[in-house]
């Protein structure tokens, strides 16, 4: 079991960066459609709720293969210079995971931002303060603050996606796992000493939304 | 669209029935899953510490692992442990335990966890007036559980199950790993023989959305059935 632990613990360094870059991208992908959301314009918000619907009711692994798979069937892709990005493995796990989180994350904020009290907006509009004022310093903060702790799940929901990863080649922790069971034939040892790390990995994102929370949260 | 035919030209077929496996492992899940939710509830809502402690570490451990992980270690290791198991009995043979049972387990398994949260906060929402009611009324306590505290429990628990339903339903196509053909596992044979990977897993994921869409249709019908009188 210790032979195995330092090549599982290379394993989770990838997991942990698949996490991170994936987790980057979709902040910024679920903030913008977030906006859209809540946009009135009927089109441009048909388009977001599309966005967020397909994403969240097609599991991860359909996503993942058709990113990977499927997006190198595509002519003028191949030749284009995006052929340098989706050729690899690693960068299709980061636009599947990303484009997942950020329809998850749209939501969580969507949802914050609609709980913000009328009150806070009316305030800042008696006072004549700028709307573009007004979203950045009032209700962007206040959305943040009220979206902590469903994001800290959304967090955890993808530290599990990302062993998905394993299925297209790349040896994050899951994959490792796999190899270390192929190698040994021990599958006891490789999954029960890949699922306590994953274990750990989930208990300090918990403890760090907590902190979080404790310090920055918003109490109504 | 003749990719998509009903016959031997076609992929439709298969993937009507692929589509058909999709939902059966999916039910046969969620009734795992209620089967293990319904044990492990009452642990955790335990008062014995004990019980409490594995209550919460069937759910912690669960939910915190990747899903993946369960249904390999069950793929891998189930085999392994059935003829380990065979072998005390004196019967040394190679057993292979059916990939439908393996996944339908491990999917269970999950379900189960997120179905004991989803029971335990139903029960914790029941009205504790409830629970003194039938304890005056000198109910014994295991008919105070199935007359009483059951039947509210699902009626509280439909729009979270809901949720459960879905995640067990998009879960399922983890199984495909282990060679199960559903969806995922079809649409994989079909892009590998057409080269044509674009077309089938978007077909894949059409099916997936009609699935969802459609039992997210069913079960609000539920609620509102239930929630008639409240």
């Amino acid at each position: 079991m210790i032979s195995i632990f330092p090549s599982l613990l290379n394993g989770a360094v990838i997991s942990l960066q698949l996490l991170l870059t994936s987790m980057f991208f979709g902040l910024i992908i679920g903030l913008i459609f977030a906006i859209l959301r809540i946009n009135k314009n009927p089109i441009i918000n048909k388009f977001a709720y599309g966005y967020s619907y397909f994403f969240r009711g097609t599991p991860l692994l359909v996503q993942l293969y058709l990113i990977y798979y499927g997006l190198a069937n595509i002519e003028f892709l191949r030749n284009s210079f995006f052929w340098v990005i989706i050729k690899e493995p690693y960068w299709c796990a980061i636009i599947a995971f990303s484009l997942n989180t950020g329809a998850y994350t749209s939501e969580i904020l969507r949802s914050a931002f609609q709980t913000i009290k009328k009150g806070y907006i009316e305030a800042a509009q008696s006072l004549g303060v700028t709307k573009k004022i007004t979203f950045y310093r009032i209700q962007l903060p206040i959305a943040i603050k009220q979206s902590l702790p469903a994001y800290g799940n959304e967090i955890i929901l993808m530290l599990k996606g990302t062993s998905l990863a394993s299925v297209i080649t790349i040896m994050d922790l899951m994959g490792e796992a796999r190899k270390v069971n192929v190698l040994t034939f021990k599958p006891f040892e490789a999954f029960i000493t890949a699922g306590i790390i994953y274990l750990f990995l989930t208990f300090v994102i918990h403890n760090i939304i907590k902190y979080l929370e404790k310090k920055y949260g918003f109490q109504t | 669209m003749e990719l998509l035919s009903f016959g031997d030209t076609g992929w439709g077929d298969e993937l009507f029935f692929a589509t058909l496996m999709t939902i059966a492992v999916s039910i046969a899940a969620m009734a795992i899953g209620f089967i293990f939710a319904l044990i492990f509830t009452p642990l955790k809502l335990s008062k014995n510490k004990t019980l409490n402690i594995i209550g919460n570490c069937y759910t912690t451990i669960i939910r915190g692992v990747p899903e993946l992980l369960v249904i390999y270690l069950l793929f891998f290791g189930g085999t392994g442990a059935a003829m380990y198991v065979a072998s005390i009995f004196g019967y040394d043979g190679y057993i292979e335990i059916n990939a439908f049972i393996t996944g339908a387990l491990a999917i269970g398994i999950i379900s189960g966890a997120y179905s004991t949260e989803v029971f335990r906060g139903a029960i914790l929402s029941i009205d504790k007036g409830q629970f003194e009611a039938s304890k005056v009324l000198g109910i014994k306590k295991y008919i105070q559980f199935y007359k009483i505290i059951l039947p509210q429990m699902l009626r509280l628990s439909i729009p979270n199950l809901s949720n459960v339903w879905q995640i067990t339903l998009k879960d399922t196509s983890l199984i495909s790993v282990t060679g199960l053909v559903e969806i995922m596992r079809q649409s994989y044979i079909a892009a590998g023989s057409t080269r044509d990977p674009l077309f089938f897993y978007s077909v894949a994921a059409v099916l997936y959305l009609i699935l969802t869409f459609l039992s997210m249709k069913l079960i609000n019908k539920l609620e509102i059935k239930y929630s008639k009188g409240y």
